[in-house]
């Protein structure tokens, strides 16, 4: 069985260490792991995007279309561009925030309305969780990642809850421990 | 570095400084380029590996011979393009070979995710004569740097590693090892072998192809070369990232794993293609491996099937080969049937660049472009650079452009690069034009570090790779030895300032320079003062002048057309007051 998880969001937004917590989890849980992105030039503001996988034995880093089975999404926008990867039935976990391109916010291309019932008019599961906001309730909202992190760790039953908090408290410098201990929790609890 | 034990998590990249580092590697030197940087970054954090970004690959080259004649086991590492510069000396030590061992690293770009064309560089092994390894995940990447230091001194020659951005930016289990203790060696004097005149290259060319023969020999019984059997109705030859995908739409087939793919390993291909009933080369990019395959006699399927141009995936193999895979395509889910806005990269909030071609486009200059984050005044609203080659073009396009077209463009004409692309290779454009009397404007735009593949120090900087105080580039003075008497040094975000001296350059009639100095607002420890920008929005009267600006946290509310400025986004630069007509955006005065 291997699990495929595809994180979204743009340039800026932590997917990048989400990802990286995501991944040393798996290998934690004893799983082989693989993990993809593209840094470079789409850093600066831009659709940004990790392939993780895990499983018994991972070849492609790449998850295939119709293959993945959680999409965390850290943008509404980007939520919906990346549906195609989702298997029927998968779960979208969706950060409700709203980031314009340049594109919008020049007045020529105009955001999706009601993103959240598109989704939900999809036949895929959605949770739609207001992470940014609860970034900003514990004083950062630089931890959205680790608050959206918190809800998707939840439904990965091969990893076991413990290994979660022990991989922030290895991974992080001890300044940002706590903050981002209590983010996950925030996370765990909310949906 | 991230561990677990003897195990660590580490992209394909962080795996290559890994091997060189257990290798025993002493030197390393680069020029960053995506997506190859992370090598000299990661060889940077080990004691033992003294690290260095040069001022371009073609330097980071030679000062790894020069490491290795030194007796340093040594690595450089370059994007592919990056290898193009390099070329001279790469060619020629293919010819002198090493004293410790050598490892070149090509990190090509399939797909093109931040780069300007699709080079297959696994042609520069064949063209050069230098063996090649081409790993498939960052346990490889690991094991050939290793594997390639000892074929390195065993031969007596240069081994180059071909990644690509998969791999380079993949992340996988590594199991790690100890480091190994090189011997010691120094320089010995050897005429015959390290200056190529004439008369010691002819010899030394015959002695390459004797290497070739060899190690051709060895890489059929190479470990990194090896026959996975499986299903013989299928065969499939392939190497690097394309074996992990071939191995996801065809787990049952019979492989042809090559690690080592130059020199060919013919006999191996021979056995393998004979055992088989349908051969299939799997590679991305050019036909490499396909073109020997069929050189040998034996037919196969490949680029008739396989697409040439972008990256492959399991999706593409899968679509391409359909009627040979035994399971349907993924059902996917459907995309929205609404327009989804794309997402381009964005100059920064407080980019020091975006007053630059606010300006030019202001002025409406004709702009010969470079390679950099500024690369992004070519994306709307900016619109403001029409030519961009590769490294240090821009000068000497701009020459070029002047003496096609004379006194149509002159006053007009602008080169735009930044500092760390003048030292590459924009220095000896600016003597160019000095020389053969060109008399366009260069703009420098300094912002004292190596900014679009993630902040790599250079020679504006201040520091080294590992963090030491150095020496910082004059570049008023470095223009003015060049022969450019009228140098102006501007701030950036003083757009008046900005403007008048650029019409002054357009009118002179020698060539000039603008420095505009001022440090990437991303930087570490770079805390400027700055004052409060905000927005009377009952002032506003939808000019658009701020939207020129191309700047993310300046919005258009949808409702009443009006700008709205993105507190979150806003770091308070305050161009956007400095253009706005009705005065609704101000900023505040700075305390006396």
């Amino acid at each position: 069985m291997t699990t495929n998880i595809l994180l979204c969001g743009v340039g800026g937004q932590g997917t990048l260490l989400a990802s990286n917590l995501l991944a040393e989890c798996a290998m934690e849980a004893g799983f082989d792991v693989k993990k993809s992105e593209i840094h470079g030039m789409a850093q600066r503001g831009g659709s940004v995007v990790s392939h993780v996988r895990f499983g018994e034995r991972i070849c492609s880093p790449i998850i295939r279309k119709g293959e993945c089975d959680i999409l965390l999404a850290f943008e509404e926008l980007e939520a919906l561009r990346w549906t195609e990867y989702l298997k029927p039935g998968g779960l979208v976990i969706t950060n409700a925030q709203n980031i314009l391109p340049m594109s919008v916010s020049a007045g020529n291309a105009v955001y999706p309305k009601n993103i959240t019932q598109i989704l939900a008019g999809m036949s895929v599961q959605t949770i739609a969780v207001d992470a940014i906001g609860k970034a900003s309730e514990l004083g950062n909202q630089k931890c959205l990642n680790v608050v959206l992190l918190g809800v998707l760790a939840r439904r990965i039953k091969e990893v076991k809850a413990e290994i979660w908090p022990e991989m922030i408290k290895k991974m992080l410098p001890a300044k940002l421990q706590e903050l981002n201990l209590k983010a996950f929790t925030t996370g765990w609890n909310l949906a | 570095m991230k561990h677990s034990g003897n195990r660590a998590f580490l992209s394909g990249n962080a795996a290559i400084a890994r091997g060189a580092w257990e290798a025993g590697v002493r030197f390393a030197s680069a020029y960053p380029g995506t997506p190859s940087t992370e090598i000299l970054e990661h060889c940077g954090t080990y004691a033992e590996i003294d690290a260095q970004w040069a001022v371009n690959e073609k330097t980071a080259m030679e000062t790894v011979i020069g490491a290795c004649y030194g007796g340093a086991r040594s690595i450089c590492a370059q994007k592919h393009v990056g290898l193009n510069v390099a070329a001279d000396p790469f060619f020629t030590v293919a010819y002198t070979g090493v004293n410790a061992g050598l490892v070149i690293v090509s990190a090509d770009d399939p797909g093109m995710h931040s780069s300007q064309n699709e080079q297959d560089n696994r042609f520069y092994a064949m063209m050069s004569k230098i063996p090649m390894f081409e790993p498939s995940n960052s346990q490889e990447a690991k094991d050939m740097t290793i594997a390639a230091i000892k074929l390195s001194e065993e031969f007596d020659t240069p081994v180059m590693i071909r990644t690509t951005t998969r791999i380079s930016h993949s992340e996988g289990i590594v199991s790690l090892g100890e480091r190994e203790k090189a011997p010691e060696r120094e320089f010995v004097r050897d005429m015959a072998k390290y200056c190529v005149l004439p008369h010691n290259a002819r010899k030394l060319h015959a002695k390459v192809e004797e290497r070739q023969k060899k190690i051709a020999e060895l890489g059929c019984k190479s470990p990194f070369n090896r026959i996975e059997d499986g299903d013989k109705s299928i065969g499939i030859i392939a190497s690097g990232i394309s074996y992990c995908h071939a191995r996801e739409v065809f787990p049952n087939a019979s492989y042809l794993k090559l690690g080592l793919t130059y020199p060919f390993p013919a006999e191996l291909i021979k056995k393998f293609a004979a055992s088989v009933e349908k051969l299939i080369v799997i590679e991305e990019n050019d036909p490499f491996l396909e073109t020997e395959v069929r050189a040998l006699g034996i037919s196969c399927i490949g680029k008739d099937r396989l697409p040439i141009c972008g990256e492959l995936n399991p999706d593409i193999i899968h679509e391409s080969l359909k009627e040979l895979v035994d399971r349907p395509m993924p059902t996917t889910t459907p995309k929205a049937t609404v327009d989804i806005p794309v997402r381009p990269p964005v100059l920064c909030p407080g980019c020091p660049h975006r007053g630059v071609f606010y300006t030019l486009r202001k002025l409406n200059c004709t702009v010969t472009g470079d390679i950099g984050c500024y690369s992004l005044g070519a994306f709307a609203p900016h619109n403001a650079m029409h030519t961009i080659v590769c490294m240090g073009a821009s000068i000497t396009n701009a020459l070029g452009i002047e003496k096609a077209m004379k006194e149509k463009i002159h006053g007009k004409l602008v080169a735009v690069l930044g500092e760390s692309t003048f030292m590459h290779s924009g220095i000896t454009g600016l003597i160019d034009t000095v020389y053969n009397k060109g008399r366009h404007v260069t703009m420098i735009l300094d912002n004292s570090i190596t900014a679009m593949t993630g902040h790599q120090e250079n020679p504006a900087s201040g520091k080294t790779l590992k963090g030491e105080p150095t020496k910082v580039l004059d570049f008023a003075a470095m223009c003015r030895a060049c022969g450019i008497s009228n140098v102006h040094t501007v701030d950036p975000f003083d757009l008046k300032l900005l403007e008048s001296t650029l019409k002054e350059a357009l009118n002179d009639t020698e060539p000039s320079v603008i420095i505009t100095r001022r440090p990437c607002f991303l930087l570490k420890n770079y805390k400027p003062r700055v004052q409060l920008v905000s927005i009377n929005r009952a002032k506003c009267v939808k000019c658009g002048m701020c939207w020129k600006l191309g700047c993310p946290a300046i919005e258009v509310n949808p409702d009443d057309g009006k700008t709205v400025i993105n507190s979150a986004l806003c770091v308070h630069c305050g161009l956007c007051a400095a253009v706005c007509r009705p005065g609704a955006i101000t900023q505040a005065k700075e305390e006396a």
